[in-house]
């Protein structure tokens, strides 16, 4: 049983390789797809054709497109993304040291949807055409609909400017605190690391709001995907034996419904946090936050390909990594699961 | 037909929701034909004397930073956002039922090449991968459109993809086989007009996200640009404002944005339930 689930997850990581694969030359395609000649850019206006013959030849662009195929796959290798030119560091470096912001609010974001949308989608199921079933497809509707950027732009506007109850939206922390200590880079369990509950408040209060903002995004397709399985397994034969054993509701709905329900919920998490990635950035403008997006948006308007090609690149391998994850997890959580084709 | 209206009339009556989105669908149609004729203003000219000025009679949804009526320029853009998104709707489509019409009738290495485009496409996270090309093919209008058409791909490309291969075998398909049609005729003339009705709900359905895409695009920068009349570009000029109370520039383009997104998803749930009951949620 061990060995076959050990096996199973094996064979899914091999199943990843050809996706890695495809992402990196699409990302390869992409960096090469520039309107006009890198050379060119690189070399400044001032430069003669001396100057950016020389400078073709040390991007490798003189060469075919299979070995600058090669070369890009070994810089990527030794972690090499490229210079960025507005910032002129190592484009892995400006990514690395974002990542970490960017990731702590994703993940608050995703945790905080989940927090609400499971227990919405479980009482939606149990109790179909009550108030919580309707608010719940109210909530589904309107989530999908809104704008995230609109989402997060209102709630400053109620929460900061009306209420006043929310710090001004600029970045991680206001400047009267010093950030934690870099342990994880996550400045809410560094701070607590260090023990320093003061930074710990005013990082979780930075954080409320975008958090909020990317979790109304998220909330609907799992509410959804929740009250959808819920039912489903609710009305399954299963179930109905079980409560024809006379287990008490409360077995019946966590044991035997809640577990198998959770299978598809945790194929949905998947996309949701791929649109999370997406949403991410849209949020990171918003609300000033110093993470992977706001840089790429930065590259974007100064044309800094390489580090928009990077941004990419990153947010592509981090999403196969969860997917990867999430795969793996459901082979633990389901032995059914055969993970064939 | 009749029976077609009749569901139709069972369907609204049931759902008055999806009344509603048929006449908000109305409204932005009406706005993006003759939004330039109802604008009570010039969405261009500015005005500093009556610049940052709240909702008012004169002006209902206020006046920005230059003092141009936001209202004639909300309505102005609907023509633009609308038009940007059925662009790279219809593109998708045309391409993503090609494709997948195609890997689903022939199957073999059509199928699997058609499929490993799609699952690579769908492999990014989609806004990202649209910063991506975007940035490779330039920063224009155009390039949103093909964007955001190519990121919406594969929606089409496997609904197509589907339905085409459940019907491979069907009966209809080997009658039109064995009275001599080729495989382009079958492929338009029979095997189209079947697979059509899913795919409307799918248009429909994509075309919410498109438009949210295009928008997302332009909220931080890129195709669109100042001054033409756009909702995400004018959330994005607005938000400067937000911090220091002036709510009218951002939300209400915003507000317009979430209302014609939302139109579209419930427009979609609505022919899904027309079109297949058994998919109600």
């Amino acid at each position: 049983m061990k060995g076959d689930s050990l096996l199973l997850i094996g064979r899914r990581l091999l199943q990843a390789a050809p996706v890695v694969m495809g992402i990196i030359v699409v990302t390869f395609i992409l960096t090469r797809a520039l309107p006009g000649d890198p050379a060119v850019f690189f070399a400044g206006p001032a430069a003669d054709e001396k100057s950016i013959a020389e400078i073709r030849a040390s991007l490798g662009l003189d060469k075919s497109w299979p070995e600058q195929f090669w070369v890009y796959l070994q810089n990527l290798a030794r972690g090499d993304l490229g210079k960025s030119i507005s910032t002129g560091q190592p484009v892995m470096e400006e990514i690395a040291t974002r990542l970490p912001a960017s990731l702590e609010l994703t993940l608050m974001g995703l945790l905080l949807a989940v927090a609400i949308a499971i227990p919405l989608g479980i009482l939606a199921a149990t109790r179909p055409n009550s108030f919580v079933d309707h608010l719940c497809r109210l909530v589904v509707t309107i989530g999908v609909s809104l704008p995230t950027f609109f989402t997060g732009l209102f709630l400053v506007y109620i929460f900061y400017f009306l209420l006043g109850l929310s710090p001004a939206p600029l970045g991680r922390l206001s400047i009267i605190h010093i950030s934690p200590d870099h342990v994880t880079g996550f400045y809410l369990i560094d701070s607590l690391i260090a023990g320093d509950l003061e930074v710990f408040r005013a990082a979780l209060s930075q954080m409320i709001l975008p958090a909020s903002t990317l979790a109304i995004f998220a909330l609907a397709p799992l509410a959804r995907m929740t009250r959808a399985a819920m039912l489903g397994v609710l009305s399954s034969d299963y179930v109905r034996t079980a409560r024809a054993s006379g287990l008490s509701s409360r077995t019946v709905l966590w044991v035997y419904a809640f577990q198998n329900a959770m299978l598809p919920v945790l194929t949905t998490l998947g996309m949701v946090f791929s649109f999370l990635l997406g949403a991410n950035v849209l949020v990171e403008k918003v609300f000033a936050w110093p993470g992977i997006g706001s840089f790429a948006i930065e590259a974007l308007i100064a044309s800094d390909y390489a580090a928009v090609q990077g941004f990419v690149l990153a947010m592509a391998l981090m999403y196969v990594l969860l997917n990867l994850a999430i795969d793996i997890l459901y082979t633990v959580v389901d032995p059914r699961i055969g993970l064939e084709g | 037909m009749s029976a077609h209206l009749r569901h139709l009339r069972y369907v609204m009556g049931e759902n008055p929701v999806t009344l509603f989105s048929f006449v908000l669908f109305f409204l932005l149609l009406a706005l993006g034909l003759f939004g330039p004729w109802l604008a009570p203003y010039d969405p261009l000219a500015s005005d500093t004397a009556n610049a940052l000025k709240p909702p008012s009679w004169a002006h209902p949804f206020g006046t920005d930073n230059l003092g141009r009526d936001v209202f004639s320029r909300v309505i102005t853009a609907t023509r633009l956002d609308l038009a940007i998104s059925v662009a790279a709707v219809s593109l998708s489509f045309v391409a993503g039922s090609v494709a997948g019409v195609c890997a689903g009738y022939f199957g073999g290495v059509t199928d699997k090449l058609i499929s490993r485009l799609t699952d690579t496409i769908m492999a990014f996270p989609l806004f990202v991968l649209a910063m991506g090309i975007v940035s490779a093919l330039g920063n224009t209008i155009e390039n949103i459109v093909y964007t955001t058409a190519v990121i919406n791909f594969p929606f089409y490309a496997r609904v197509a993809r589907a339905e085409a291969n459940s019907r491979r075998e069907a009966g209809f398909v080997e009658a039109a086989r064995l009275s001599g049609n080729g495989h382009g005729r079958i492929l338009l003339f029979h095997m189209g007009p079947n697979i059509m009705p899913p795919m409307m709900v799918q248009i429909s359905l994509n075309m919410g996200y498109a438009i949210l895409n295009a928008a997302g695009l332009s909220f931080i920068g890129l195709g669109v640009r100042p001054p033409t009349p756009e909702w995400g570009i004018m959330v994005a000029e607005g938000a400067k404002f937000i911090v220091s109370g002036e709510w009218w520039l951002a939300i209400f383009p915003g507000a317009a944005l979430m209302l014609a997104v939302l139109c579209f998803n419930l427009l979609g749930d609505g022919l899904r339930d027309l079109i297949d009951p058994r998919m109600r949620t």
